[in-house]
């Protein structure tokens, strides 16, 4: 398997990390980190990438249009767009609060799509 | 005419720690003065995650990061008037304001705290030739349009400039469905955090290109295309590398200006660099009770670090409101060779505490030295793996070095490669 490069996220350092893989595809070693924070990102990025995910729910009889939401945990970074239909097909009735649930366990994910601001 | 101990001019993440921080700290009437319709400032638009990182330990979206603020200003007796434009701070320290209900308010405060905040810089700052079709806007309207106002502003966008908020727009409008083409960006390095990079861009395939601007925009009633073109080293234009990309949304992202109409209306001198007001340690500018705070004292990358800001001018008003204030002769501060700004400007000699010197640099640095002198002699260092313009440094002078230090004395910060 190749060796992956990556620009670590984990803080605004951003160091460069290389990954390399041994025979049955499974990490051998990680270089370039310069902390322990470093060495999980990449693990983590190698084997099962994740992102918070960010937007916007309707909102149904309210003042608000729409009231922001966020993946309670971070998603697999390749259903983004597949949890974005669902959420974009979901509504919401004001009043709305901080914290509320307004999609539970998206696609089976086991992450609620909770709302991150007041919407009335 | 109303009396109050502090007045704060904005309710964004400025104002409102410094209004708690000033409570906290025994001033008893506090008003908090508000533009817009809530509280929160531009976090209320910045509905991604990453706020709250350094001050609550916690990844929280703008709203939530607001919205804990907002709560333990409810708990308190501090007033808030929202939707209230203030118009005037005069020398006497009489804040004129208006608002819908009250109409005109005199208010004469004992201290204010000046935190407005920025704007973005528009198209009118870049000269892009070109008509005036819709489809132009700052990455700040359109976050505002999606996020807000829950509706798309284009489909097919080019966006010049890769601070963070075009970056994090960048994101955006893709998962909402559009196809981001390109992010332009004059300098030969992106001004935006490294991490918002892979996230926003790397992430959707989105090309960066570096060391690259708009020259034109096409179309008459809607955008229809731009024209890109490369820049050499001073950044003009170079002939032959234009390229025609067809979109119908150009967002800029090409810098944020301190909103300080208010500070220069009342007499104060701004910085040349920050284009904010010149302060003290505390945050008080050259107007006795006069402080400022957050993004109208110098733009910062992180709400944590506006929060850390404001709490200390909280802190400073305070205690001048109190009759505490260290305020006599002081020691200056400067960035030289590669440091581009320092915040802040004086220390008072006799400060109470240890100071930190926020700056920036210039340019991208690897394993470089800060250094900072007095009179050519080293006070301290500190080794950084990376310096770059995006990202906010500091120093900490200890209370007791600037007590040993001559009295008007000019205190230099550098980088050394």
């Amino acid at each position: 398997m190749e060796n992956r490069e990556l620009v670590c996220v984990a803080c605004p350092l951003g160091c460069p990390i290389t990954v390399t893989f041994d025979a049955d595809g499974n990490v051998a070693t990680i270089t370039g980190n310069t902390c322990k924070r470093g060495d999980a990102y990449a693990r983590t990025e190698v084997t099962n990438p994740t992102r918070m995910l960010t937007t916007t729910v309707k909102v149904e009889g309210g003042k608000s249009y729409v009231v922001p939401v966020k993946s309670a945990n971070p998603i697999p970074k390749g259903m983004m767009m597949e949890c974005m239909k669902v959420i974009n097909e979901a509504s919401v009735k004001a009043p709305v609060n901080i914290g509320d649930v307004v999609i539970e366990n998206i696609l089976g994910t086991g992450v609620d799509i909770i709302a991150t601001n007041y919407a009335d | 005419m109303l009396n109050y101990d502090l007045v704060v001019v904005g309710g964004g993440p400025a104002g409102m720690a410094a209004a708690l921080k000033a409570k906290e700290n025994g001033i008893d009437s506090i008003i908090v003065l508000e533009r817009a319709e809530t509280l929160g400032g531009i976090l209320e638009q910045c509905i991604h995650t990453g706020f709250g990182l350094h001050y609550f330990g916690e990844e929280l979206s703008g709203p939530e990061y607001a919205g804990r603020f907002m709560k333990m200003l409810e708990g308190t007796d501090i007033d808030v008037k929202v939707d209230t434009m203030v118009l005037d701070v005069a020398d006497d320290n009489v804040v004129t304001a208006v608002n819908k209900k009250d109409g005109l308010l005199k208010i004469q405060a004992k201290a204010v705290v000046l935190a407005m905040g920025c704007r973005e810089r528009p198209r009118g700052a870049l000269s892009i030739a070109g008509s005036r079709c819709s489809g132009i806007m700052t990455a700040g309207t359109a976050q505002k349009y999606v996020n807000i106002d829950g509706y798309m502003p284009g489909h097919e966008v080019v966006i010049l400039g890769s601070g963070d908020i075009g970056l994090i727009m960048a994101r955006r409008m893709t998962l909402e469905g559009a196809k981001v083409k390109m992010v332009c960006e004059l300098m030969p390095y992106s001004g935006g955090l490294t991490r918002n990079i892979v996230q926003c861009l790397d992430d959707f395939g989105i090309p960066l290109k570096l060391s690259c601007t708009v020259v034109a925009t096409h179309g008459k009633d809607r955008l229809e295309g731009v024209t890109i073109a490369k820049v050499d080293e001073r950044l003009q234009p170079i002939p032959g590398t234009e390229e025609y990309v067809s979109c119908d949304t150009l967002m800029l992202s090409v810098g944020l200006i301190p909103e300080n109409e208010l500070s220069k209306n009342s007499g104060l001198q701004l910085d040349n660099i920050t284009n904010g007001p010149r302060v003290d340690e505390y945050r008080e500018t050259e107007h006795a009770g006069v402080f400022a705070c957050g993004n109208v004292l110098q733009v910062h990358d992180l709400v944590d670090y506006v929060t850390e800001e404001s709490q200390i001018a909280g802190l400073g008003a305070a205690k001048f409101i109190k009759g505490e204030k260290v305020t006599g002769e002081c020691v200056y501060t400067k960035g030289i060779n590669g440091v581009r700004y320092i915040v802040p400007q004086r220390i008072n000699h006799d400060t109470d505490a240890d100071v930190k010197l926020y700056f920036r640099v210039g340019a991208v640095f690897n394993n470089a030295k800060i250094i900072v002198e007095c009179d050519g002699k080293e006070i301290l260092s500190k080794k950084k793996v990376k310096l770059c313009p995006g990202e906010m440094e500091y120093v900490t002078l200890k209370q007791s070095v600037i007590k040993e230090l001559p009295v008007n004395a000019e205190i230099t910060v550098r980088v050394e490669a």
